[in-house]
């Protein structure tokens, strides 16, 4: 019983310097590095490396105290050559310096035969050392899944409609094979049903579109449709005492190629994106690249911020920083670190709001690219209620009411308003239309954790 | 710019920690925000572009969209003083003693409550918001030209005080401040809020028949008198045509300073419905409330009010002003979407009611936007559950 949704709130963000559809291969930088900030819902990641270890990739780095069967892997092979930790001895970062070719950790090859008969247990064992595992994300809190869960539904979505975010059928091309045994293999997984999400706006890519044993749904509109959080909110909710798990189809692949090739390959096309780009376009590497290589003279404009992810949801990395575990992209934005005579009235179409007040002119030309920066173009202010963040949530959801429930610290009302179907990215455009400038997606998170706390 | 921009950055210092002048840091950074957008970018983990939306531009929104109220309320002023006073004026003539009159009530309305809300501000150590742009504004279009100054501010700065920082400040408060402060002068000084008080006269001596009545004042003798309905009631006027159709939605006649014009308001609709600032579902549903209303009194017919037709209760008094910009107040109106149907409406309601029944209030809009300020959290409290039970009755355990 596949579903058809058509989401009429949400906001799309236009902006320039989207990729370009060319893959780049030549450029590999020297280090990569494993982030565990990079994860929700672990306590206490322990090492298991030093520098100077040699690994292969798929080796394992790091592990959880909460479940130690979990293993967070290197995504290539060669030397550790820098832990390097925080305040507290909290751990930021495990670089790795990269072999010129890299050699592979080997898990057991399966046949297709052996496969159609594997067991849930024989799957998870094969699946937790492997480094794919961090890749499920459980619903409600949106964080690393339990493996001894038993989920309702596991849900894919295959489009990513956040601003300049790259499509996974381009990024995935000729993986058809791998994501198929991937999609068998989640069966093993649930009781109930698999769902793979599709853009209805688009064209239907054969990796997506020759899928089986899965149920396909198409959803149509704005932002945040490809969100899985709207997906499962409109397909099956979540309700208090489920659990359901979501996968990038990035990571379907990869489990296909976990089970079919014996190994854990983290190789990885990202989008170089964003308005002071000279040539944006893909590259492809590995999990954790350092970006500085894909960036060096390939800039209009000095002073400009790198964001690893979109620029909705994104965090914002140093030159030297890494690619996180879950961004398929990178997005650099000029710095907005300059003030504006008078800016706050002047009229402007080279702005892009969503609200029509007076000189925000944008809305009248709705297809233009905007060159945005990172200026608030505001101070914060005291919250005003202007019901603008339920014209941006295509869910049954009161943003502003579960906001203040989760500021108010009130559990019951927060459950009661929905905080177990949301994570920060289904709020992220709250917080872009915001006229008081309010951190929504942090306040979503606060409430997360007050939620899994109690 | 740069030069303003220089002289700012030079006294930054003084208003910081540990600066001469801390404590005035909110005023400093007042001053600063509105010569300059601020130089803040957005925070490492999060939404790395912003809306170009802000407070103060949402809120000089609703300042722009009560212009054409001011403007004409300006003329209006002069005008009703003129023909009230029997002397023929050309339009600068009537704007020059409309400025005369209006333009310090404006000055003394921002004056006070601008002062009240740097107080707290201060006080409480959090920005100075925007919010009272608006608030200073409103106060003087809905008040009568004659009304002393200092009763403007006084009613300002109880309004402000009592209905706004009582409750938390911006975006916190209950009661609709500019209605609360016209509430409270009418309730303190009746003498200046009622009567024949709605036409400047400036110490001249009126014409001979002159009446300083308002429309609805009118309206409502007839329900006392009923001889006559209230379409010959306000077609006999002392001044031809003042209370004709027409004239009531133009707007040339006595009445607070900014909402005698039924069309200036419809402009200042327009601005707010076109901008999404103010909820076109707020006004439809004001509107909708007050025609419905104004037709079942039809229908019962006791008095001569009653009979009165439904759409003269949208073009005298208060009404569509109020609908229009104290209604649409995003803090004090239902917050849920649904909610704003109910509230909007009810309001309609009420003000008909209010109008035609109570004798010691006719201009109802006021109390029955109050009374649905109190009312909009019990109306969202309905909708939030609803809600809250969709939810609930999906689950299983």
């Amino acid at each position: 019983m596949s579903k058809f949704v058509k989401l009429k709130k949400g906001f799309n963000i236009n902006l320039t310097g989207a990729a370009k559809k060319k893959v780049v291969e030549s450029i590999i930088p020297n280090v990569f590095a494993l982030k565990p900030s990079d994860f929700y819902g672990i306590e206490r990641p322990k090492l298991m490396v030093s520098e100077g270890d040699t690994v292969k990739a798929g080796s394992p780095l790091m592990f959880d105290k909460k479940h130690p069967d979990v293993k967070f892997t290197a995504p290539v092979s060669g030397e550790v050559v820098e832990i390097r930790r925080g305040k507290k001895r909290k751990l930021l970062e495990i670089k790795i310096l990269a072999d010129q070719r890299i050699e592979y950790l080997e898990f057991h090859k399966y046949t297709v035969s052996e496969l159609s008969n594997l067991s849930r247990e024989e799957v998870l064992k094969q699946l937790l050392p492997s480094g794919i595992w961090p890749r499920f994300i459980q619903r409600p809190y949106g964080i690393i899944a339990n493996p001894s869960d038993k989920p309702k539904a596991i849900f894919i979505s295959s489009f990513d409609s956040h601003p300049l975010a790259p499509g996974y059928d381009y990024l995935l091309k000729g993986e058809d094979h791998f994501f198929q045994t991937g999609l068998d293999l989640l069966r093993r997984l649930t009781p109930g049903k698999v769902h793979l999400n599709i853009d209805s706006d688009a064209e239907v890519s054969p990796l997506f579109g020759a899928v089986t044993g899965v149920q396909v749904n198409k959803f149509s509109g704005p932002h945040p449709s490809g969100n899985v959080g709207v997906q499962i909110h409109h397909l099956d909710p979540i309700n208090k005492g489920e659990v359901a798990w979501t996968i990038s189809p990035y990571g379907v692949v990869q489990i296909g190629k976990l089970f079919l090739e014996g190994i854990y390959d983290a190789s990885k096309v990202f989008a170089l994106a964003g308005p002071p780009v000279k040539e944006p376009q893909y590259y492809k590497t590995f999990d954790g690249a350092e970006i500085e290589k894909f960036v060096e003279n390939n800039l209009t404009h000095d002073n400009v911020r790198f964001v690893s992810g979109n620029v909705l949801t994104g965090e914002r990395v140093e030159k030297g920083g890494f690619i996180g575990y879950y961004d398929h992209m990178i997005t650099v934005l000029k710095e907005g670190d300059y003030s504006e005579f008078i800016g706050w009235i002047l009229p402007t179409s080279k702005k892009l709001s969503f609200h029509r007040a007076f000189g925000l002119l944008s809305f009248l030309n709705k297809n233009q690219e905007y060159d945005l920066d990172t200026n608030t173009c505001g101070e914060e202010r005291a919250f005003v209620q202007t019901g603008v963040f339920e014209k941006v949530t295509p869910m049954d959801i009161l943003p502003t009411h579960l906001l203040k429930a989760i500021m108010a610290e009130d559990y019951d009302d927060m459950e009661a308003l929905g905080i177990l179907e949301v994570i920060e990215e289904d709020l992220a455009l709250c917080e872009f239309v915001d006229v008081s400038k309010h951190p929504i997606q942090s306040i979503v998170r606060e409430g997360i954790d007050l939620m899994m706390q109690s | 710019m740069k030069a303003i921009k220089d002289i700012l950055d030079q006294q930054r210092h003084l208003f910081q920690k540990g600066g001469k002048y801390e404590n005035f840091y909110y005023l400093f950074e007042m001053a600063e925000t509105f010569l300059f957008t601020p130089d803040h970018t957005a925070p490492t983990k999060g939404v790395q572009v912003r809306d170009a939306i802000d407070l103060k531009r949402l809120m000089m929104t609703v300042v722009i969209a009560m212009i054409p109220c001011l403007l004409f309320g300006i003329w209006n002023v002069g005008h009703q003083h003129y023909i009230a006073t029997g002397q023929v004026a050309s339009f600068i003539e009537k704007f020059g003693i409309g400025c005369y009159v209006v333009l310090p009530m404006l000055l003394v309305s921002y004056a006070a409550g601008g002062l009240v809300e740097v107080i707290f501000a201060i006080i409480r150590k959090h920005p100075i918001n925007e919010g009272f742009l608006v608030t200073g504004m409103l106060i003087p279009l809905i008040l009568p030209p004659t009304i002393p100054l200092w009763q403007i501010a006084l009613g300002t700065i109880f309004a402000v005080v009592i209905a706004k920082e009582a409750f938390g400040g911006t975006g916190m408060n209950v009661l609709n401040i500019a209605m609360t402060a016209r509430a409270f002068l009418y309730f303190a000084y009746p003498g200046q809020m009622s009567g024949d008080v709605w036409t400047y006269l400036g110490g001249a001596t009126p014409v001979e028949g002159y009446s300083g009545a308002t429309a609805l004042a009118v309206a409502y003798d007839t329900s006392v008198a009923g001889t006559r309905t209230v379409e010959a009631a306000l077609g006999d006027s002392w001044y031809a045509g003042l209370y004709e159709l027409k004239n009531l939605f133009l707007g040339a006649m006595p009445g607070s300073v900014g909402e005698t014009s039924t069309l200036m308001v419809l402009l200042g609709a327009a601005i707010l419905i076109v901008t999404g600032v103010g909820s076109w579902k707020i006004i439809v549903s004001v509107f909708g409330g007050t025609l419905l209303m104004g037709y079942l009194f039809n229908l019962l017919g006791l008095n001569e009010f009653m009979s009165m037709p439904p759409h003269y209760h949208l073009v005298i008094g208060g009404l569509a002003f109020g609908a229009v910009f104290m209604a649409t107040d995003p803090v004090t109106a239902s917050h849920t979407e649904t909610g704003k149907w109910i509230y909007g409406f009810l309001i309609g309601v009420l003000t008909v009611i209010i109008r035609v029944f109570n004798p010691a209030y006719p201009e109802g809009i006021m109390l029955a936007v109050l009374l649905m300020n109190v009312f909009a959290p019990l109306i969202d409290f309905y909708v939030v559950q609803a809600n809250k039970k969709r939810r609930l009755k999906r689950a299983t355990v």
